[in-house]
């Protein structure tokens, strides 16, 4: 890791933690002035930014070894091949699963539960299934599952939530029964912060016979997670969000599942054999990776991995826990501010929507990036939970691990001052 | 980026003290608007005396920027012929869209929404209560004014 002299300087007493400063400058974007400021990027639940091995990487692969994979057989080819498959094998060990071909490379989250809709939901749901879903649900956990209801008469139901912005596990019984065929939820939620308990949760599904599927996009950025554990059947995040590129994610399903199930999409790639009449399909994972690829996204992918696991997702997770710890103390002594989701660290990401009871969302997040401070402002994907909330739209800080106590104080100092400003 | 620009002072007192907030009793026509994007809502409620706008409601639930623009709106235009407000209301879309506009002199407060232009996120946002204006006026000319329109910024606005 890069490390200069005047950085190694523990800003906490606690020496196991994380130095936000060393791995700041790591990531060349952040060194910039924003309007005259310094840059403080609290956007991270909508993207990360990239640290420069990853930058070197993408560099590096179209400069040394692109070309198509799984075709040709010159070295170029083979190197590619080589580097995409082992980015396979590096997602599969990060997340505790022991068969890379469970590990299927994609676009993203989105294009991962929409495989998941259209093929298993396809061949599964008939009319009067049900599928369960949480109220906190993004939409790409939450419009698949919406179209798949509708085109097959099947009922959606769904888990509500707590004032506190946790799933209400009250009437779970009678929400989860033995109609239900999917169980789809977020592992923590993009809006409220919330980690969900998954795998409990899963457990009563699975004793119905329905599958479960998890959106890990928020989740596995930020903590470690073991799909060998977890208890799903189906998990998907996006790399973009952890450091990685863009146009680059995984599903992961279980090989029974993933073996039985018809493409979604079909091409190059995805086949055996293929006859004017009849087609036969490749293996999984191949079956469900048409087309070429995102090869140098895929690659950069695993450098990307690597930068977490040099710091490790315990120690991760524990920085976000003290961040959101400190950010949720010094937020809540705003006057006429509401923080939404959990007031614990420990049951909570560090991904924190707040409203100000007279500054519009859009009008804080533009008078935040007059300071130099980057937020996210709207509905964050989640329409339906807003309206829950009772909110059209919420402002929203989301920290990594490149931010520290220091970045907490200037959105504080910011948002004070912004009062002031509109005077409202 | 000078954000005094946008949020100047005269945008800002009509943001706190928003015009045309008082519901009145008999209207003519009415629409409702809704920029998807950001949640804001306006609700238009139009009175006439001799084609002339007697009388608006303008109820904006917004950002600052929309706020203001639909108190400066309802300011504005009160008082005003109708096609004379359809006219004007036309060219303030084609100045925030940064197109080749005609404006008045007399401009009131408008001139005050021209800074939103080197914001280019927030232009719908200032276009909302205008472009609800113009439908609701569109509607009432062809002889639907009993049936309430509901424009969304995201229909041909961007």
């Amino acid at each position: 890791m890069h490390t200069r002299p005047e950085d190694i300087v523990i800003t906490s007493d606690n020496s196991s933690r994380l130095c936000a400063r060393t791995i700041k400058a790591d990531f060349p974007v952040l060194s910039q002035d924003i309007n005259g400021h310094k840059l403080v990027y609290l956007d991270n639940a909508a993207s990360s930014q990239k640290p420069q091995s990853v930058i070197d990487e993408l560099s590096r692969f179209y400069s040394e070894d692109n070309a198509n994979i799984h075709r040709g057989l010159h070295t170029l080819a083979e190197r590619s091949t080589n580097a995409y498959e082992s980015t396979r094998k590096r997602v599969a060990k990060f997340i505790g699963c022991q068969n890379p071909d469970e590990v299927i490379l994609n676009s993203g989250t989105t294009a991962g539960i929409n495989l998941i809709a259209y093929s298993w939901g396809e061949e599964h749901i008939n009319e009067g299934d049900e599928i369960v879903i949480t109220e906190m649900e993004h939409h790409a956990n939450l419009i698949p599952w919406v179209i798949l209801a509708k085109r097959k008469k099947a009922v959606l139901k769904r888990i509500p939530i707590t004032s506190d912005g946790r799933l209400n596990l009250d009437d779970i019984e009678n929400i989860i029964t033995d109609r239900t065929k999917i169980l789809a939820l977020s592992h923590m939620s993009n809006v409220l912060g919330t980690i969900n308990p998954v795998t409990e949760i899963a457990e009563i599904a699975h004793k119905h016979g329905a599958i479960v599927v998890a959106d890990g996009a928020q989740a596995v950025p930020h903590m470690p997670v073991d799909v060998s554990t977890l208890g799903v059947d189906f998990y998907t995040f996006s790399a973009h969000k952890m450091l990685g590129p863009t146009g680059v994610g995984v599903l992961w399903g279980k090989k029974e599942l993933l073996d039985k199930m018809q493409p979604f999409m079909t091409g190059g790639e995805m086949i055996r054999e293929v006859h004017f009449d009849k087609v036969t399909w490749a293996e999984i994972p191949h079956r469900f990776e048409p087309g070429t690829p995102n090869i140098a996204g895929v690659v950069g992918f695993a450098a990307a991995i690597d930068y977490l696991e040099n710091i490790g997702m315990d120690k991760i997770r524990q920085h976000e826990i003290e961040i959101t710890r400190y950010a949720l103390e010094k937020l809540s002594k705003i006057d006429k501010l509401d923080i939404q989701g959990p007031t614990e660290p420990d049951i909570r990401g560090a991904a924190i929507s707040f409203t100000d009871h007279n500054v519009h969302p859009h009008d804080i997040s533009t008078f935040l990036d007059s300071k130099g401070i980057a937020i996210r402002a709207g509905h964050h994907c989640a329409q339906p939970l807003l309206r829950i909330l009772g909110k059209v739209a919420t402002a929203r800080a989301s920290f990594y691990i490149y931010n520290d106590e220091a970045d907490v104080d200037a959105l504080v100092q910011a948002i004070i001052e912004m009062k002031k400003y509109f005077g409202v | 980026m000078l954000l005094d620009d946008m949020y100047r002072d005269v945008i800002l007192d009509h943001y706190r003290y928003p015009r045309g907030r008082k519901p009145i009793e008999k209207k003519d026509f009415s629409s409702i608007g809704h920029n998807p994007a950001c949640g804001d809502d306006i609700t238009i409620q139009i009175a006439l005396e001799n084609g002339n706008i007697s009388e608006i409601f303008a109820d904006c639930k917004g950002c600052a920027i929309s706020t203001a623009s639909g108190s400066i709106m309802a300011e504005y235009i009160k008082g005003k012929a109708v096609d004379e407000v359809k006219h004007i209301a036309q060219n303030v879309r084609q100045m925030l869209k940064g197109e080749p506009c005609e404006l008045p002199d007399d401009m009131g407060d408008i001139d005050a929404l021209e800074g939103v232009k080197n914001f280019p996120v927030r232009i719908k946002c200032a276009l909302l209560a205008w472009i609800t204006l113009i439908e609701g006026i569109g509607n009432y000319e062809s002889g639907h004014a009993d049936e309430i329109v509901v424009v969304s910024t995201e229909q041909g606005e961007d």
